[in-house]
């Protein structure tokens, strides 16, 4: 039972990060807080993904002379880090978005509150 | 003779297709009142020419089919002049001749707004109209009939005033529930046969049907279409779409829509079902009693109207039961008789429709308490409302004692006295809702009637010959259209295979 | 060899035309534009061409850079991709056109950043339909919500707003579905589709595929916006600038659509999805109480963009039930929806777009019937696409649905035909509410003098390239519905996954 906590601690970690991430995004009123909330859920992603691609007694996967090219068994997978690459930038380019995106409603609203943003927003529909 | 057979003809398809390309010439020469005019009197002769020709053929039971589009996998968009779809068509198109000459007299007596849009739309449901006659399986024969349903929608609304906004939307909304009950009754056939081809005797031949699907079938077919033939209680949109202008009451409310329900039941019983499933199963006793009740209560309701037109409305359902009634019975000569009465109620229900438009545009009357002494006015078209009247009592010499002598015999045939003593009240209920109007017409004194006259000939003229023809086919049912001979044809077809 | 690699052609046209537009059209704004059609239109051609050569030779598979699956990146052009792929290319074509004088009135839009926007949101789309790579799909997903965003929030004044809210959405779903992705490529070391379908069948049973395939389900759903995952769809719809939500609203959610349909049927298989997990069960029922929420909000509107948005929701109900029916008749009926929906709601939003450019608002409660005196052919495309929703025939919108009709009753659910019909006659409540509006109402004013100035019957119709596509889309409407057969026969049919 221990083995099976500690033998996966990096999924548990994943897990308990997506769990705060979404209840940031989910819960929070503050639209800086959901993004904060959005990234972490982001970031747990990734940390899921190379979690998975972790093995013991490899190593990086570059070619090592000491190991040879036959034996794959002793080089970790490179494909979940070069997808986790792909989406760290998709995750940036998303944070620049919403960043822009509350900026501009700040701008306009003068607050980030949620709540309060909808009644103005409300109050815009009826004019 | 008995024998069935086809031929490949384009008619069919021409005779939907002239009054919708009508359309776009009605709307160009908007300006141009006459030649506006013109083009739909032209596509109205045309249609009924086309009708004609068709004829000959279907009395020698050859039908001509042609099949336009496959509009689903193994569903075609196709056109067949059986016979009963020949008649049905020679009914529509034959009598929108005659309105439209009256309608251009009666809205040009009203100096009508929009009178192009209330052309084209008029154009557009007599298409669809004939498309429905026309069409040789449900899918066909749904898509008109939706066609249909939207194409009146304008002409309902033509006055825009409050009441006939609502009376609008009220069409609607029953009209269109009708149309989704049918699409799934056409979806759930399609099912089942694989095929949605009407034949004449039934298309369930040789195809296991359980008695509660068969029920639950017929119930969304008699929904359907019921509404359109406004079947008590799906009925109550007919008397308040009569705040349409009167010819669109006369040719829709008396022939095209309402018709187009009855036809479609007909159709559903005889062409869908089959008179040997239908009585195996006993849903014609549904049929009978549906029908039985509002010819009763349609007629009892007639009686306590004092707005002419509703009157006339409640007698339409009344009368449209008539033909629901005899489909219901399925004996021969209850089958003959209702779909002669698709024609004659026709025939005498746009005579009294016109004569009440006349009334309206000449005197600026509406109720039945305000007609006193008009007789003596307008002699013609009351004379021509009194031939109506006493048709659709059912007294010779006038057409109504036909198809009402046949039903009344087929209710023999069927052993169903209960349907002959409904019969002969609902005469009697005729007779008490008719001639008071003409009591007060001819028997009393009006009021500031001095210096009125006769309406315009546009109006008169049709109204006088529509009666006539009443007479005329009362006397001699196969009177150059060969309605008797006709029906005789379709009632064979369907009851051949089985007597 | 252009024509050798067509299958990869159009999002490599389009992504190279979005880079270029803000570089070339930096001195000259007007070549954005021309920009655009010229690459639209070849992708246009590029579909047509590759829906014709998929007919006629089978499934096309293309290696990127001559790298064989499941190490390399496949695309792969099957009838069901290469038509979606045309549906998309030939709405954004038209939507396109119309925007030509629409884009200068928006006083928010800069037209070249916009139209690069544009153009990547397009070059996500086609990438999404015609990957056969589950990563790369995450890729072109986040490239086009990433668009989406930005072309949503350059409306009106609570435009951000609703972008923001959509991104929060949209990433968390994107996110759902690179779990889902991690999930399977734990179990099956593959990111390749054909490769994980061959393998998928021997881990029916294992939790991971069956928690797999769920994150999917609902990352897609979120961006399909099935109900109850649609909360970001009415107020992106509302506050987007025309050609954006005339853009997003047929193509966005179709998108989801596809995606879901491709991972659920092609890759996981039509009978473990549906009698083994229930997916397409509770799909189903979802979008059956969608379709009906969504109606029964849409009648609540006043404005008009809302209300086709709410209708939007409803109507990506008609797909997702085609989905979860689960037979050959309920695929070809939300298959055809898909084109049908989209044709629909282009036209619907143009329309939309065209009323608010002259009158400056599209509040139904403040339409009357002089705007159709003034704009009779854009009310009149309008009137034709609302009989296409209500189910008129012989428009389209009646045969997608008689397809459909015919699918509940092969399952016999009765249920959701009773809720076909029952949305249909809702959809005529809120259709028939505008048309009365804009055909019946009179203007109502206080003095003589206001009501001179409104009543302005003169022949004021929108201009000719704003005009035309809405026309095009609403006579699309009736023709297609007439030779729907051909479509169906010719190209949905083809689409019947194995096993259905």
């Amino acid at each position: 039972m221990i083995d099976f906590f500690l033998g996966h601690y990096g999924y548990w970690f994943a897990i308990l990060l997506m769990c705060l991430g979404l209840y940031g995004t989910i819960m929070k009123k503050n639209l800086i807080k959901k993004l904060i909330g959005m990234t972490i859920f982001q970031t747990s992603i990734i940390i899921f993904f190379v979690a998975s691609s972790s093995k013991w007694g490899a190593t990086v996967p570059i070619l090592d002379e000491k190991i040879g090219v036959a034996n794959t068994a002793k080089y970790i997978n490179p494909l979940p880090h070069t997808l986790m690459l792909t989406a760290i930038v998709v995750g940036v380019a998303t944070m620049g978005v919403a960043l822009a995106l509350v900026i501009t409603t700040y701008l306009r609203y003068k607050t980030l509150d949620e709540s309060v943003l909808l009644k103005r927003m409300k109050k815009d529909n009826d004019n | 003779m008995n024998i069935q057979s086809c031929y490949t003809s384009f008619v069919p398809l021409y005779a939907v297709l002239v009054s919708l390309l009508a359309v776009p010439l009605i709307i160009l020469s908007s300006k141009k009142k006459n030649l506006r005019d013109f083009w739909t009197i032209g596509a109205s002769l045309i249609k009924f020419g086309l009708v004609i020709s068709l004829i000959p053929n279907a009395l020698l039971n050859k039908t001509a089919e042609l099949s336009i589009v496959e509009i689903s996998p193994g569903i075609e968009l196709a056109l067949k002049a059986d016979p009963f779809g020949v008649f049905f068509a020679l009914v529509a198109s034959g009598l929108w001749i005659f309105t439209s000459f009256y309608s251009i007299g009666y809205v040009r007596g009203l100096k009508d707004k929009k009178q192009t849009r209330y052309f084209s739309y008029f154009a557009i449901c007599l298409s669809s109209t004939i498309g429905v006659a026309f069409a040789a399986n449900l899918l066909t024969f749904v898509i008109f009939y939706e066609i249909l349903t939207i194409a009146t929608y304008p002409l309902v609304i033509h006055k825009e005033d409050e009441k006939s906004i609502r009376a609008g939307r009220k069409y609607l909304a029953y009209t269109l529930t009708a149309g989704s009950l049918l699409i799934a009754a056409t979806a759930l056939t399609y099912q089942i046969t694989n095929n949605l081809d009407f034949k004449a005797g039934g298309m369930f031949n040789g195809i296991a049907l359980t008695p509660n699907m068969a029920l639950i079938l017929f119930l969304l077919f008699l929904g359907g279409v019921g509404v359109k033939a406004s079947i008590m209680p799906l009925h109550s949109w007919l008397p308040t779409a009569m705040a349409a202008p009167t010819p669109v009451s006369a040719l829709l409310h008396a022939v095209a829509v309402v018709k187009s329900g009855v036809f479609g039941i007909v159709r559903v019983v005889l062409f869908v079902f089959g008179p040997k499933l239908m009585y195996e199963l006993g849903l014609n006793n549904i049929l009978i009693v549906f029908a039985g009740f509002t010819i009763i209560v349609a007629s009892l309701m007639a009686l306590k109207q004092d707005n002419l037109k509703r009157r006339l409305a409640y007698s339409t359902i009344s009368h449209l039961s008539y033909i629901v009634l005899g489909a219901g019975l399925l004996s021969s000569a209850a089958i003959l008789g209702a779909i002669m009465h698709i024609a004659f109620h026709a025939v005498m229900k746009i005579t009294l429709f016109f004569c009440a438009g006349a009334i309206y545009v000449n005197l600026h009357k509406e109720n039945i308490s305000e007609l006193n002494g008009i007789g003596k006015v307008m002699p013609w078209t009351m004379g021509a409302f009194a031939v109506g009247s006493i048709g659709l009592t059912g007294i010779p010499p006038v057409n109504g004692f036909v198809s009402k002598w046949y039903i009344g015999l087929g209710a023999l045939q069927a052993n169903n006295l209960i349907v002959l003593i409904i019969l002969i009240i609902s005469g009697l209920l005729n007779a008490a809702y008719f001639f008071p109007i003409l009591h007060r017409a001819f028997f009393r004194t009006g009021e500031g009637l001095e210096d009125k006259k006769e309406a315009s000939p546009f109006m008169v003229v049709p109204l006088v010959i529509t009666a006539i023809l009443a007479v005329l086919l009362g006397i001699y049912p196969d009177f150059l259209f060969h309605f008797y001979h006709l029906a005789v044809m379709v009632v064979t077809n369907v009851l051949g295979g089985i007597s | 060899m252009i024509i050798r690699n067509s299958a990869a052609l159009i999002p490599l046209i389009l992504l190279f035309t979005a880079v270029s537009i803000p570089i070339v059209a930096l001195k000259k704004k007007q070549i954005a534009f021309f920009m655009v059609m010229i690459a639209t239109s070849l992708s246009v051609i590029v579909s047509f061409y590759n829906i014709f050569r998929v007919l006629k030779v089978g499934t096309i598979h293309y290696h990127f850079g001559g790298w064989i699956p499941p190490i390399g990146i496949e695309y792969v052009l099957d009838p069901l991709s290469s038509f979606i792929c045309l549906v998309i290319n030939v709405i954004a074509l038209l939507v396109l056109i119309h925007s030509k004088k629409i884009i200068e009135m928006e006083s928010n839009i800069k037209s070249v950043p916009y139209y690069a926007l544009v153009l990547l949101m397009l070059t996500g789309f086609n990438g999404i339909v015609l990957t056969g790579d589950f990563f790369n799909l995450y890729v072109f997903l986040e490239i086009c919500s990433l668009a989406m965003y930005g072309l949503i929030s350059v409306g009106g004044k609570q435009a951000p707003v609703a972008a923001f809210r959509y991104l929060i959405m949209g990433t968390v779903g994107g996110s759902f579905y690179l779990l889902g992705v991690g999930f399977l490529y734990i179990k099956t070391g593959s990111l390749n589709m054909a490769d994980v379908r061959s393998i998928v069948p021997h881990l029916y049973n294992e939790p991971t595929v069956i928690v797999a395939i769920s994150l999917m389900v609902i990352g897609f759903g979120i961006k399909m916006a099935v109900f109850p995952l649609h909360g970001w769809l009415p107020d992106a719809y509302t506050y987007a600038p025309t050609t954006s939500s005339a853009l997003i609203a047929p193509t966005g959610t179709k998108i989801g659509a596809y995606a879901m349909l491709r991972i659920l049927f092609f890759v996981f298989g039509v009978n473990y999805v549906s009698k083994t997990l229930h997916i397409t069960d509770i799909l189903a029922w979802l979008s059956a109480i969608g379709i009906i929420y969504g109606s029964i909000m849409a009648i609540a509107q006043k404005e008009m963009k809302r209300m086709l948005a709410y209708s939007s929701v409803s109507q990506i109900g008609y797909i997702g039930l085609g989905i979860g029916l689960c037979n050959p008749l309920g695929l070809i009926g939300a298959v055809l929806h898909v084109m049908n929906h989209a044709i629909m709601k282009a036209c619907l939003f143009l329309v939309a777009g065209n009323y608010r450019v002259k009158l400056g608002h599209s509040n139904i409660f403040k339409l009357n019937d002089n705007i159709r005196k003034k704009m009779p052919w854009t009310t009149a495309a309008f009137t034709v696409a609302a009989l296409s929703m209500v189910g008129i025939p012989p428009t389209l919108g009646f045969f997608s649905k008689w397809y459909l009709a015919l699918g509940t009753i092969k399952n016999s659910s009765w249920i959701f035909l009773a809720v076909l019909l029952i949305s249909s006659l809702l959809n005529a409540v809120y259709f028939f509410r505008v048309l009365e509006k804009v055909y019946l109402k009179p203007i109502k004013s206080n003095s003589l003098e206001e009501f001179n100035t409104l009543k302005n019957d003169k022949r004021d119709e929108v201009s000719s390239s704003a005009l035309i596509p809405v026309l095009i889309l609403s006579v699309a409407l009736i023709v297609l519905g007439l030779l729907n057969t051909i479509i169906v026969k010719g190209i949905i049919e083809k689409m019947i996954p194995a096993g259905m």
